[in-house]
């Protein structure tokens, strides 16, 4: 059913749809809207879950990899700091393999503190072994969460799934949403069956110590997990447009790209800004196009590379920097095409930190730039 | 792809500590012993068992020789003897 | 069986006291239990894969999370209705417990999680090899509070955590120590039987880290209490309702003469300090009325004189254990009592837990009476020290 709702209310209905049991997070935000809806469902008793306030985002990750290793559904919210006082329990929960979701409502981190939006957050944990999507809008926002948790659950992935949204731009957004049924919801998630959970029936030992002898097999079946996503999830995004009539992207969305030899790659709400300037750049008969990058973990290197192979002249644009070197996604795109001959030219441009607003006319200075020669970093809209 | 990162319960048992003792190992002399189990409560590797008076043992595939059995037993019935010694004994 | 629980095969030190508390706590659970463990000594000798001495379900995440790891747990088990049949317990080291992990420890006692909190007490960080933590007590020697010239050795005394659980109205606050099994196994029995966050704090003697032999654990962790450094103590609803007496307090130093982490205050220079720690054991005593009991007993004993004072030894009170034969004789507090003839101790054996021909002076404190009862027994004669 089609919805007015802000884009933190919508996320928590779908998480409500899916029946998370064991709930808990720590205010920051902009991630409070989505948790206070929640906590106020489980007190109406709209949801029967246990919600738990805890006195620091280290605990609720940990609150949530307790109830997910005792075998429930879980759910926990937080962005910037927090996500970043998580980081450590991030590891240990998919070292793991529990298959927690959580939304990330992205903030720029601190300092200067800063609470608006960009991408250093969730970027900074990507190499946590949590399967990363970016949503452009709160639509999409919602269809990753019920991707996510269907995605994380599955007994070839077992690993725990992080929905970026972006602070204010999408969580305070209103926006007409459409929000599936219950029965539709139950049919495309079944209820959660853990591999091995916490019982006095069969008392395993979680969390064990390991040795030279056997960590390095972990890892190697974290990341091998990582690369069957990529062949498991357009099959459960078939799935998905069955069960719900409307098609859901995991790995990347393709816009105008059929032709295209000027190319912007983007993640997250920018992506709709992009749009607007690629379909007036075509009206002027440019052959420009967009490539959005929903998964930033698992990468989905070679459906990149097969979407911009024919490009001459990309542009990534970021909201997160590695600091000293480039922006990640850039690095991200620049090695899909490593061992291929017909290199493009691949520019990196950084925008949008700190909430600063991504306008049609950065937009247009990035498209600009790119006749020039191949840009490592380069800032737009900067003040200096 | 999933590879066990849990252990199974009581797996330790594989691992046989008793190669660690060194040179000393305790002698459950069994003439005074009085089954009062202290010996049982104080081990740290809960490898000493028995039942009645004069039967308590310890499992030296575990037993590390810590001594502490020998320390608190009320009446002096076990103490703590040279390895080489108890296995010429026993032989 | 019940130490099939926590099974031999763990890689703990000779004489290691967490992996005694550890046991001795698992015996009184039983198997319905979840525990989630803090990272430190015990995770990692009981869990290195592929083996686990756990017979019960046991997770471990991090250092400081540990009671945040089971409130997920209780949650989980309380959604799913299986609460009732399943009990959980939060453990950890002192710097797990008292430092890095006292916030998360916070946030459990305040959401009044249905959740034992077990903390092995074993006065430094050992696991990294002897740093000084909150609960390394005054003047004892770490490699990150050493003695020198300038220096005692660490200059603060011990966090006192069972009053900061106090004061998150915790419903059931202990302390024990590995030396009296039976107390601590009380305790973890009684935790277990209240609904809501209950602490336990156990005294576990460290052979390498404290640098004893490791046969001496149990006396150390006996000594302890002796002297009144480790109060032994039990509070329900914030009052305390027990305390362990001392009867006779030891002076500090046949503790601290025993361990190397306090051999500097041995010194002409140290006599000062082992004044100061006397000060301590003196301050818990009176606090705590560690003695209280234990003078009204001495009084006791002042006033009736045993009618024979025959002398025993060790050795010839063991003979008197009532079988064969021989008479039923026990020791209480110096005192020999005959027990021959009562019903109560038919065979020598009472209870199939106390047995004539010992000193049962320690054993009294966990039974259900006091010692108004030996007045029904004749003394006939004294223990020899």
């Amino acid at each position: 059913m089609r919805q007015y709702l802000e884009g933190s209310h919508a996320v928590a209905e779908i998480v409500r749809l899916c029946k998370a049991q064991v709930i808990s997070a720590y205010p920051i935000t902009p991630q409070t809207h989505i948790v206070e809806s929640l906590a106020q469902m489980v007190a109406d008793g709209e949801l029967n879950a246990e919600f738990i306030n805890v006195e620091s985002e280290h605990s609720a990750a940990s609150v949530v990899q307790g109830a997910s290793a005792t075998g429930v559904r879980t759910y926990t919210a937080t962005t910037s700091q927090g996500l970043l006082y998580m980081i450590e329990v991030l590891y240990s929960i998919a070292g793991l393999r529990l298959p927690v979701v959580l939304t990330c409502a992205n903030r720029a981190v601190s300092s200067p503190i800063n609470i608006w939006n960009d991408h250093q957050d969730s970027v900074t944990v990507r190499d946590a072994g949590w399967l990363q999507f970016y949503a452009e809008n709160n639509q999409e926002a919602c269809d990753l969460h019920l991707m996510a948790y269907r995605l994380a659950e599955d007994h070839n992935i077992m690993l725990p799934v992080m929905v970026c949204m972006d602070g204010y731009i999408l969580t305070h957004a209103y926006e007409a949403v459409d929000l599936p049924e219950q029965s539709q919801v139950d049919k495309f998630l079944p209820e959660f069956n853990p591999i091995h959970c916490l019982n006095p029936d069969d008392p395993i030992s979680m969390g064990v110590l390991m040795g030279p002898e056997s960590y390095t097999e972990t890892r190697y079946a974290i990341h091998q997990t990582m690369m069957d996503a990529l062949n498991v999830i357009p099959g459960i995004s078939d799935e998905f447009e069955r069960v719900f009539g409307r098609k859901v992207n995991c790995l990347i969305e393709k816009y105008r790209l059929e032709d295209a030899t000027q190319v912007f790659v983007a993640m997250g709400s920018m992506v709709g800004t992009i749009k607007e300037m690629v379909d007036g750049l075509r009206e002027d008969g440019q052959k420009v196009g967009l490539l959005k990058v929903i998964a930033h973990r698992p990468f989905p290197k070679k459906i990149v590379y097969e979407a911009l192979k024919n490009a001459r002249e990309i542009a990534v644009l970021e909201k997160a920097i590695s600091l000293g070197e480039e922006g990640p996604l850039l690095s991200d795109v620049k090695s899909a095409f490593c061992g291929y001959g017909n290199q493009p030219k691949i520019s990196g441009f950084v925008l949008g930190l700190g909430g600063r607003d991504i306008t049609k006319k950065s937009i247009f200075e990035v498209y600009c730039a790119l006749a020039g020669s191949q840009i490592d970093v380069k800032f737009i809209d900067l003040k200096i | 792809m999933i590879i066990p990162v849990t252990s199974k319960p009581r797996t330790s048992k594989a691992n046989k500590t008793g190669t660690w003792r060194s040179g000393k190992k305790p002698h459950f002399i069994q003439k005074e012993c009085i089954a009062c189990r202290l010996c049982v409560m104080v081990c740290p590797e809960g490898c000493i068992s028995g039942d009645k008076r004069c039967t308590y043992i310890a499992d030296f595939k575990y037993c590390k020789g810590c001594g502490n059995c020998a320390a608190v037993c009320p009446v002096a019935d076990i103490e703590m003897v040279k390895e080489e010694w108890w296995r010429e004994t026993i032989s | 069986m019940a130490t099939e629980l926590f099974s031999s095969g763990h890689t703990a030190c000779a004489g290691c006291g967490q992996a005694l508390g550890a046991r001795l706590v698992l015996e009184a659970t039983g198997p319905n239990v979840v525990i989630a463990n803090a990272t430190g000594c015990l995770e990692v000798f009981t869990s290195r894969y592929p083996e686990s001495a756990w017979g019960v379900p046991w997770i471990h995440s991090l250092f400081q999370n540990a009671a945040a790891v089971a409130s997920g747990v209780e949650a989980a088990l309380r959604i799913k209705g299986k609460l009732d049949q399943v009990r959980v317990i939060s453990q950890g080291g002192d710097g797990a417990t008292a430092d890095i992990g006292m916030a998360s420890l916070s946030g459990m006692f305040d959401r009044g999680h249905d959740i034992l909190y077990v903390c092995y007490d074993n006065e430094a960080y050992m696991n990294t090899g002897v740093q000084r933590s909150g609960l390394t007590p005054f003047d004892s020697r770490t490699t990150t509070s050493p003695a020198g010239k300038k220096s005692f050795g660490n200059p603060r005394p011990k966090k006192n955590i069972p009053e900061i659980a106090n004061a998150h109205n915790v419903l059931y606050v202990a302390t024990a120590s590995v030396a009296f099994p039976k107390d601590l196994q009380k305790k973890v029995k009684k935790a277990l039987s209240i609904r809501g966050p209950k602490y336990i704090q156990i005294f576990v003697p460290c052979p390498l880290g404290w640098r004893h032999d490791p046969a001496l654990t149990y006396d150390i962790a006996k000594l302890v209490v002796e002297t009144g450094l480790y109060p032994i103590l039990e509070y329900q609803d914030g009052k305390l309702i027990s305390v362990k007496t001392i009867e006779a307090p030891k002076p500090v130093d046949e503790y601290l003469k025993l361990q190397g982490r306090y051999a500097h205050l041995f010194t002409e220079r140290g006599k000062d300090e082992i004044a100061k720690i006397q000060a301590i054991a003196d301050g818990n005593i009176k606090k705590y009325g560690l003695l209280k009991e234990g003078k009204e007993v001495q009084k006791k004993m002042a006033a009736e004189k045993p009618a024979e004072e025959k002398i025993f030894t060790t050795a010839e009170l063991s003979k008197c254990d009532g079988k064969d034969g021989q008479p039923a004789y026990f020791a209480y507090n110096g005192k020999v009592y005959d027990i021959s003839g009562s019903d109560l101790w038919a065979d020598g054996a009472h209870y199939k837990m106390h047995f004539a021909g010992m000193d049962l002076t320690d054993a009294l404190s966990e039974a259900p009476h006091g010692d108004e009862v030996f007045e029904r027994f004749k003394a006939v004669g004294v223990l020899k020290a």
